[in-house]
């Protein structure tokens, strides 16, 4: 035994790729890591994906909304031809719903009755009355939302197998709707009021115009200050201030001021811009002030980087030639690193389209049934809508509230292919 | 120099919008206050500007609370023109509302509206008193004749006849009106049946009963009903408390808990048999009357037989009516713009 030892006690002789223990510990490290990078990357996929998929399937409801048509004779005095608005209309539609049901009579089913409709059916046709005055003395077929109990009767969302109390349409109530649809009367197109509807307390006429203006004014308004003013400021520290004690400062608390929560802004906007300076309240100019107050840091930021990112060369080739430093920046620098610049800023105004919070506290999230006519008329923005809705009792906003939501995330998801594209299409090495 | 120019009139542009902006009348009404109170609001803003075809009032639901205060703010076009309340104004609301020159407001009772409390179809529909609900969720109960500290962890606690499972219930914050009709309706009215609280003073009563526990049994669960709705369907053994309308429209998912033998329904809230149902009001600042346009016409729609009347469109939507006389008193008052007296 013990010569053997003696034999193979000098050191073998090994190939210098032989893999030994170390080094296969070495191999299995790097596949964990790699392992564990796939992981992180799968699970925030399927978070994603989750969350994605849940709103797009409780949003798939409100794709389409229920309308019914009805045949509708305007008597020749029911209406005044020289005042169309002041009709009763309720009136007309009553009659005309009361010739497909002639058995419905007492009060408490007639007021059931009339829960399948919209009551938005009256002003339908009052409009309709008002762009037409020839229709008066006419029978002529008019179509309008159903309220929402008839729509989530015709998504089949409430079920009918369950007990009565159990439901929110009576028994009474099905039997109408199914005649309705026995006649043909019930469609169920592109829910373009959801787009062009302002909101209402009815989830069948709600929609998100008054809310899509009120974003466009503030994002305009957002835009027109913190663009110049953000590029402005980081011109002047990047090429022309001195490096000094002050600079840094005035640097750090612009790189501060991007990670203040955006609430703080929306505090100091409701201090400053409502209570100092007496601005209207739920007005999108205020809500555009404060949400540009926030994509300020982040323009500055991007502006000073894209800045930085232009060779030194460019700049010492045009002083070279003669060109003031006013000059070297105005027509050179500036116009090379604007890509960059409007990358950031375009990042910069889909995070305000997102911000919620700041809006909250200068009253955008009103009810109002009317899109804004200007920027200083109240109105709500697509996320503070999103938070209403999600607060209404009523069923029916449970899937608008997510079809909002894909509208707005629609919104950011072009905004930043933009942001891309343009980073794509102008970048350029050095 | 072309940028240069751009932001100097980027900049004036921006300067003359503010200018514009302060310088802009409302010609629309303006409107904050009690979340209870908002749908109604809505309700009524909606069919004022389809009816008249004047703008839309706009309609913020900011809570009672936090409603009085911008109310009270003052007087003119920034300030708004009504707040809504499910409780009346306070003595120290009406005392920043004179201080702030706002002097003359007319107080309107619209009616009354439920609150339920409500558990998932699968849970287990109890029979609860106020008494019940006092040891189950205030702070220090009365345990032989002394305040202490809630023990009750389950409902079997509180009573042998009830079940044998923990209490969970769902509730609103302190910010929230409901919250305190909660507390005065229910809480305070089971702590009254213990004879050592009918012997206190009224503000020692107050302040021995209205604390809700803070231990866990009791959650705030913030403004958003909806929210404890799904909580709600999430566990069945949990309650939740809110506004019937969440319960209304959500009765495939939940049922209603009875209080003193009487389950929540529009039937039993509107005839007053289910006894946990709180008053609702607005308030309308006078000054802004003749002012504002419309103002008027919009406290006359809201007063309207159409709208807050027996089968109204405000009945609708879940508010229990008043009775016919007192209807016409309100119509009255709100009409003619009467003062509130100050509350004490």
């Amino acid at each position: 035994m013990s010569d053997t030892t003696a034999q193979s006690g000098k050191p073998k002789e090994r190939a210098w790729y032989e893999p030994d223990a170390k080094l296969s510990r070495r191999h299995a490290a790097d596949r964990r890591l790699r392992i564990y990078g796939i992981a992180a990357i799968v699970f925030a996929l399927s978070m994603l994906a989750t969350l994605v998929g849940t709103i797009a399937i409780t949003a798939a409801p409100a794709v389409t909304q229920t309308m019914v048509t009805l045949e509708v004779e305007v008597p020749e005095g029911a209406v005044d031809p020289s005042d169309p608005r002041g009709g009763s209309y309720q009136k007309i539609l009553n009659e005309s719903v009361a010739r497909i049901f002639p058995e419905v009579d007492t009060p408490r089913e007639l007021r059931e009755l009339r829960q399948i409709f919209s009551n938005g059916g009256q002003y339908a046709l009052r409009d309709k009355v008002v762009a037409d005055p020839s229709l008066i003395g006419r029978t002529f077929e008019i179509t309008f939302p159903l309220s929402d109990i008839g729509d989530q009767l015709h998504k089949g969302e409430i079920d009918r197998n369950l007990p009565p109390d159990y439901r929110r349409v009576s028994d009474q109530q099905i039997g109408w709707y199914d005649r309705l649809v026995a006649q043909d009367r019930i469609s169920a197109p592109f829910n373009w009021g959801l787009i062009f509807n302002a909101d209402s307390r009815f989830p069948e006429l709600a929609g998100l115009w008054g809310a899509l203006v009120g974003s466009f004014y503030a994002l305009l308004i957002c835009f027109l200050v913190s663009f110049p003013v953000g590029i402005s400021a980081a011109v002047y520290l990047e090429e022309f201030a001195p490096k000094n004690r002050l600079t840094d400062l005035i640097e750090v608390n612009i790189n501060n001021l991007a990670a203040v929560p955006s609430i703080v802004f929306g505090l100091l906007g409701l201090a400053v811009f409502l209570n100092f300076f007496g601005m209207p309240r739920s007005a999108p100019i205020v809500g555009g002030l404060v949400l540009s107050l926030m994509t300020l840091p982040t323009i500055i930021i991007a502006t000073r980087a894209a800045l930085k990112a232009v060779p030194p060369s460019i700049r010492e080739a045009a002083i070279g030639v003669g060109a003031s430093k006013m000059q070297t920046v105005g027509h050179h620098v500036l116009p090379l690193a604007m890509p960059g610049i409007l990358t950031g800023t375009i990042i910069g105004l889909a995070q305000a389209l997102g911000e919620t919070a700041p809006l909250l506290l200068i009253g955008m999230n009103a009810f109002i049934t009317a899109a804004p006519d200007s920027m200083f008329n109240p109105s709500t923005a697509l996320p503070t809508q999103i938070y209403i809705w999600a607060d209404s009792p009523e069923r029916g906003f449970t899937s608008r509230t997510s079809a909002a939501i894909i509208v707005l995330l629609g919104f950011l998801v072009c905004m930043n292919a933009i942001a891309i594209y343009m980073r794509k299409r102008f970048e350029r090495r050095w | 120099m072309k940028l240069k120019s751009l932001t100097m009139a980027a900049t004036v542009a921006v300067a003359a919008f503010s200018v514009a902006g302060v310088a802009h009348a409302r010609d629309q009404i303006s409107i904050v206050g009690s979340s209870t109170v908002f749908p109604y609001t809505q309700a009524v803003s909606e069919q004022f500007a389809n009816e008249t075809g004047s703008p839309a009032p706009v309609v913020e639901s900011t809570g009672t609370g936090g409603g009085m205060k911008i109310f009270c703010g003052g007087v003119g076009a920034e300030h708004p023109d009504l707040t809504g309340a499910s409780r009346a104004m306070k003595a120290s609301e009406y005392e920043a509302c004179q201080a702030n020159g706002v002097k003359s407001v007319t107080e309107v009772l619209i009616g009354y509206d439920g609150l339920s409390i409500a558990v998932s179809r699968e849970g287990k529909a109890l029979d609860l008193t106020k008494k019940h609900l006092y040891l189950a969720l205030a702070k220090d109960v009365v345990v032989d004749g002394k305040f202490v500290p809630n023990p009750n962890k389950k409902w079997s606690d509180v009573d042998s006849s009830l079940p044998d499972t923990e209490i969970t219930v769902f509730g609103p914050p302190p910010t929230s009106g409901t919250r305190d009709a909660f507390v005065e309706l229910v809480m305070r009215e089971g702590c009254k049946e213990f004879d050592i609280v009918k012997a206190m003073e009224k503000a020692d009563m107050k302040k021995a009963c209205s604390p809700m526990r803070t231990d866990g049994p009791f959650i705030e669960a913030g403004e958003n009903d909806n929210l404890i709705v799904q909580r709600l369907e999430a566990d069945p053994n949990a309650y939740g408390i809110f506004g019937y309308s969440f319960l209304y429209e959500n009765q495939d998912k939940l049922q209603g808990i009875a209080v003193e033998g009487v389950t929540p329904s529009t039937e039993t809230i509107a005839d007053g048999s289910y006894k946990v149902s709180r008053p609702l009001f607005f308030y309308v600042k006078n000054a802004h009357r003749g002012v504002i346009p419309g103002l008027n016409e919009f406290v006359a729609e809201y007063v309207s037989e159409d709208a807050m009347g027996d089968g109204g469109y405000l009945s609708e939507r879940g508010l229990i009516p008043l009775s016919a006389e007192k209807r016409e008193e309100v119509r009255k008052a709100a009409t003619e713009g009467a003062d509130m007296t100050a509350p004490k």
